[in-house]
């Protein structure tokens, strides 16, 4: 395992949606490079988790913290959310979608961590669906939306990839090189964390897997590889 | 304007203009309105020339809350809102240049047709172009305060009548000196440009009230 300075550390984070406490003190750390992935049976949480980190469910108690991060900034400011939601506008043309958030979004490349820029045209070759730039979105089947999606995580480089299911809606091949591009991503010294039913192969991985316990919630943390 | 700004700026309008052309529906509204008053008055044409402006801004102001349920729904609906509270940006920002857009886009198409409607109700041209400059200046005060509303219901499906319940009452200031405005431009003894500052004064306030109520509305309902 690599040494690295970059660390999203999470600690005694518990956290309460309508009224009833999802999870309580789940801590755990994840270093450059590493894929955190999280699983666990329906509706236990992990969806929740992934929008705590983004910043988009408030604690109600814990902290969150990116270590070797930059200090302006907070972990979600520095992280990319990749959800069930595509925010991909149809009356947009592709390329109009994706030249949005480059400008939009602010990017994020602390020390330790090279997120080798992409321009958009090159996130949707890369992704095989270039042939559609100009199209508008709204002719963009579910799969090829998927794409464009995950293009934005490669158009502004952040160290945090926060995936929810991410391979949903993807054939075989794109799975593939939807994990290639993960592993690139953990190569160039950044994070995943992702929830999925699935096996996933990538490189450091390190599971997370959340279970109903007695009063509340009982974690299991185990490192594997 | 900073390069992200004028991004969002840019897409807002783009996605205004290409659904459902919101600006036209707006000011068909507006003209629908105004066109029912004087059937509902009867044909008194001295009676329409002192109260056309004040129907003027009540149309104005039913034809911006019409249009105000969109302004952060649709962001929500697809998930960019998520992604833009993590964008890095002030959100506080991000909210006053949406409705910069929003303003441009539905507000500013019900000034240009203001003079016109104004024709409809025997409006001279003093007045009618008093109308327009209170509209000018006071409409975007009705969509600012309208995005406290609209972040507000923003997670309810049928959030557009609770919102025009919510926004009507704060709007109420607002229409009380741009019509006193216009009024004082044709009665000569009562100075225009007194309600006229107030008017522009409560649009400034707006502009820093509403983006932080509103930021503060979007981030409660993010959960």
């Amino acid at each position: 395992m690599r040494s690295g300075f970059l660390k999203l550390v999470a600690e005694n984070l518990t956290i309460d949606r309508g009224g009833r406490r999802v999870f309580q003190d789940l801590s755990f750390a994840v270093e450059r490079g590493e894929a955190l992935v999280v699983t666990g049976a329906n509706g236990i949480g992990k969806s929740s988790l992934l929008r705590t980190l983004a910043g988009l469910v408030p604690l109600a108690a814990g902290t969150l913290r990116l270590d070797g991060g930059l200090p302006d900034l907070l972990p979600q400011e520095q992280a990319h959310y990749f959800g069930h939601q595509d925010a991909v506008k149809p009356a947009l043309s592709v390329s109009e979608n994706l030249q949005f958030w480059q400008s939009f979004a602010a990017p994020c490349e602390p020390d330790g961590f090279d997120g080798g820029r992409y321009t958009p045209g090159e996130a949707l070759e890369t992704l095989g669906i270039g042939h559609t730039a100009h199209l508008p979105a709204a002719y963009l089947s579910a799969g090829q939306r998927r794409r464009l999606s995950l293009s934005r995580l490669l158009i502004t480089p952040r160290p945090i990839w926060l995936m929810d299911e991410p391979t949903s809606a993807l054939d075989k091949a794109s799975e593939q090189q939807l994990l290639g591009l993960m592993n690139t991503h953990l190569d160039n010294g950044g994070v995943v964390v992702t929830a999925t039913h699935t096996d996933l192969a990538l490189n450091q991985i390190r599971t997370l897997h959340l279970q109903a316990g007695d009063p509340g919630k009982l974690l299991q943390e185990e490192a594997m590889s | 304007m900073s390069g992200w700004a004028m991004a969002l700026f840019k897409r807002d309008l783009r996605l205004s203009v290409r659904i459902g052309g919101s600006a036209l529906v707006g000011v068909l509204f507006f003209l629908a309105v105004v066109t029912v008053i004087p059937f509902g008055v009867g044909p008194d044409l001295n009676l329409l020339a002192r109260i056309g402006p004040a129907i003027l801004w009540i149309g104005a102001l039913l034809a911006t809350l019409l249009g105000l349920d969109r302004l952060f729904q649709a962001d929500r609906e697809d998930g960019t809102l998520d992604l833009m509270m993590m964008s890095g940006r002030p959100l506080e920002l991000v909210v006053l240049v949406k409705c910069l857009a929003h303003w441009i886009a539905t507000g500013l198409p019900l000034v240009v047709a203001a003079p016109l409607l104004g024709v409809f109700l025997n409006l001279d041209p003093v007045s009618m172009g008093a109308v327009t400059a209170t509209l000018l200046v006071g409409t975007p005060a009705l969509t600012l305060i309208g995005a406290i509303g609209a972040s507000l219901t923003v997670s309810l499906r049928r959030g557009g009548l609770l919102l025009a319940v919510l926004v009507i009452p704060l709007a109420i200031p607002v229409l009380i000196f741009g019509v006193s405005s216009a009024d004082a431009a044709i009665h000569d003894p009562v100075p225009f440009l007194t309600p006229f500052l107030i008017l522009c004064a409560l649009t400034l306030i707006a502009a820093v009230v509403g983006p932080v109520a509103s930021a503060a509305a979007l981030r409660f309902s993010s959960d």
